[in-house]
């Protein structure tokens, strides 16, 4: 099982943006804790969703041919508390993408009021760490394609837009 | 794009600044990017997408920072220093780096001394020049 920490996309540009869903609620236990009487979602889960987010687009980009890892927090800076019912709207850009290594710039909105900003840097780890061998099934949605699709299934047709395969589906 | 090297410099700082999260005064034309700043791997992967992005120039993989394909060849490395052919190799592959005091003790260890500030402004400039 993964863990994902985001809900659905509902907007999806193969290899070039990307909108994701993240719904708070208070039957997320660590909001119990975070903190007892003032429920506000930790900043880190916060990069968690931006880089499920971007991590995605970077993976699809390359047909989850590679292997990608969040390599570096370029930069999180956080304006506002994020509490139980709000509804998280993260947008992500590709900024640059070569073969060892991709780039994304992203905000995070709850009703247009900016929540964050989040620019992160993922690396192809097979094309930096040169033979070193890491276990196949770690990887974000490279064997679990019906996750992806789920996560997707509000657009698919965006998705495939950029695709050849939008009539088949 | 005409830009004198003065521009090219404080371009350049600005990237590293950003990437490095350094101090402006840190960033000194003789500052390793390894040693004095504390550049990781994918550090140098920031950088050179930044600097990709801040000149409007592509840096094909390895133009920069050549140093990995030099150390996983055995025809280039022995006993941990570089053979001749591996420094004539740097030599080709780094012509915008000053490796005359590296060339005295070419210990690989030490190969990281040779990213400097200045070795990017220096390729940089040629870049741009070039274009």
């Amino acid at each position: 099982m993964r863990w994902i920490w985001i809900d659905k996309f509902i907007e999806f540009q193969s290899g070039r943006r990307a909108v994701a869903l993240k719904n708070v609620t208070l039957a997320e236990e660590y909001l119990h804790d975070h903190f007892p009487g003032f429920p506000v979602m930790p900043e880190c889960l916060m990069i968690e969703a931006m880089a499920q987010t971007s991590g995605i687009l970077v993976g699809e980009a390359k047909d989850f041919q590679e292997k990608v890892i969040l390599a570096k927090i370029k930069k999180a800076v956080f304006f506002d508390y994020v509490k139980p019912g709000d509804t998280l709207k993260l947008a992500t850009e590709m900024e640059s993408i070569a073969p060892e290594a991709a780039s994304t710039s992203g905000k995070i909105t709850c009703a247009d009021k900016l929540i964050a900003e989040i620019d992160l840097m993922f690396s192809h780890i097979d094309q930096n760490l040169a033979g070193k061998e890491f276990p196949e099934e770690n990887f974000v949605f490279t064997a679990e394609a019906s996750v992806f699709e789920s996560l997707l299934r509000d657009v698919v047709s965006g998705r495939a837009s950029s695709g050849a395969d939008a009539e088949q589906k | 794009m005409a830009m004198d090297r003065d521009e090219i410099i404080q371009q350049v700082q600005e990237v590293l600044v950003d990437a490095l999260g350094v101090d402006d005064d840190e960033v000194s034309a003789e500052a390793t990017l390894m040693g004095d700043l504390g550049a990781e791997s994918i550090d140098f992967l920031d950088i050179v997408f930044r600097l990709e992005k801040a000149f409007g120039i592509k840096i094909p993989r390895e133009e920069l920072f050549p140093a990995e394909n030099l150390m996983n060849n055995s025809d280039f490395v022995q006993n941990g220093k570089l053979t001749e052919k591996g420094l004539s190799e740097l030599r080709e592959k780094m012509p915008h780096t000053d490796i005359t005091a590296f060339v005295d003790d070419p210990d690989i260890n030490k190969l990281g001394d040779l990213f400097t500030v200045n070795a990017i402004v220096n390729y940089v400039e040629g870049k741009l020049n070039a274009a």
